[in-house]
């Protein structure tokens, strides 16, 4: 069990800088994220794309952003538990515990809820009877590659990780890219390695084409894809891999007893606290009225929920108002040598 | 203010008044029209607005941008009709746009 003073559901830019107004007001916390990586949809949907609006930084990707949040809050030594998705909240007596997927559990005297739109989930096929091969010959991630030696692989998708793979596994595989246009969306470099492939024939390509159907009893033995003109065809193969990037889903969090507008945490706007006390929702996920999903809207909400914790951390003491500019104390906990 | 609808996978159809510079997505949103998410809130990044618009309008549309054909990729069984709700700006040539909503998002 790891006690601290608050949990951090989330590392997108709101999450981390919460991470630093905690921390001037002298308290400790950790933060868990689902994604293998800081910096939440920052990093996962426009780690390149430039963003205009961050106040006094006129121009910076979300890969940027994430970096100098990062070395912001460097002197808090804060531990990020990455990969693990908050699962179970319970209360008992005046502490929160949580717990996450891979059972890391944490006690705690207030959360707060940075998720984003929820966590990020593999966007999956909408073919109905898949369900019983998943995880076995259909999947959305790869742990071991040498499963596909000498095996007929299936790969969806135009993006860089479909690529990517249809390359990789194509020195070992037999390999079959579907996609649903003729277009592909990755590097050009990949782009025009796939075409080479083709051309060498060690990968076979069909475009236009999506999954209609799985055939297989106990396991997949062929799939059919359909053309945009409707007409069906019939692919023999062991493995299916689908890469068509992630979906952001609410999970858990919508079974914990919060009220929820939507796919929205509502909160008041004192304190960003929910309906359950010491639980403080922040960024996208909260919604009052006049909500902006902007990052620096999350920045103000994270400096006021941290604030709120404060009460929760330290009953017995008052939380007095300092500047960063002034104050020695805050000074010592950012680590500045004056 | 411009009439789009917007059909439901199961059907149900509303017929909406929306200010014109809104997005179809906005009009969908602001009157908790089911169906569509809009989960990055219009910012082209989620894919999670997708509508199928109706085969006499589509070419009325304002083109694709850069970015949305990358995104629809991603998007929930899409078809040559497919588009973003959030790229679709509501102007008075749009008066009496059809949308047809897929059964998810996701």
């Amino acid at each position: 069990m790891i006690k601290t003073d608050t949990l951090i559901i989330g590392a997108g830019p709101v999450g981390l800088f919460c991470v630093h107004q905690l921390g001037i007001i002298g308290l400790k916390c950790e933060v868990v994220d689902n994604l293998d990586k800081i910096g939440g949809q920052c990093i996962e949907l426009y780690p390149d794309k430039p963003i205009y609006d961050i106040p006094a930084v006129p121009e910076c990707t979300g890969e940027e952003l994430t970096n100098n949040l990062i070395e912001q809050i460097k002197a808090f030594k804060t531990n990020f538990h990455l990969n693990e998705r908050v699962e179970e909240i319970k209360k008992i007596e005046k502490k929160w515990i949580t717990k996450t997927n891979k059972g890391t559990e944490f006690e705690s005297s207030s959360i707060i809820i940075a998720a984003g739109v929820g966590s990020f989930e593999p966007r999956k096929f909408s073919t109905k009877e898949i369900d019983k091969f998943v995880g076995k010959e259909i999947l959305y991630s790869i742990r071991d590659k040498t499963v596909f030696k000498d095996k007929t692989v299936c790969i969806f998708g135009g993006g860089d990780s479909a690529l990517d793979w249809a390359i990789e596994l194509s020195s070992t595989s037999k390999v079959i890219l579907v996609h649903r246009r003729d277009d592909f969306r990755g590097m050009q470099a990949s782009i025009d390695k796939i075409h080479q492939l083709k051309e060498e024939g060690k990968i076979e390509i069909y475009t236009k084409y999506q999954m209609d159907s799985v055939q297989g009893k106990d396991k997949v033995e062929s799939i059919n894809i359909k053309h945009d003109d409707k007409t069906i065809k019939e692919i023999k193969t062991d493995y299916v891999l689908g890469f068509f990037g992630l979906i952001m889903q609410l999970g858990p969090i919508a079974e914990w007893g919060l009220n929820l507008d939507k796919k929205t945490v509502p909160v008041n706007t004192e304190s960003f606290e929910t309906n359950k006390e010491g639980i403080f929702a922040i960024g996208d996920i909260c919604s009052y009225p006049g909500k902006l999903k902007l990052i620096l809207s999350g920045f103000h909400e994270g400096a006021l929920a941290a604030r709120g914790c404060f009460k929760y951390a330290k009953p017995d003491e008052k939380y007095r108002f300092e500047f960063t500019t002034s104050s020695k104390t805050v000074k010592e906990r950012l680590g500045v040598k004056e | 203010m411009t009439k789009v609808t917007y059909v439901e996978n199961n059907g149900n159809s509303h017929t909406i008044e929306i200010a014109n510079g809104l997005s179809v997505m906005e009009g969908a949103v602001q009157n908790d029209i089911p169906g569509i998410d809009a989960d990055c809130g219009g910012g082209m990044a989620c894919a999670t607005c997708h509508v199928y618009v109706k085969e006499e309008w589509f070419d009325k549309l304002q083109k694709k941008e850069d970015g949305e054909e990358d995104m629809l990729d991603m998007a929930f069984e899409p078809n040559k009709f497919s588009r973003l709700s959030c790229q679709l700006l509501v102007s008075d040539e749009l008066d009496g746009l059809t949308v047809s909503i897929p059964s998810k998002q996701g």
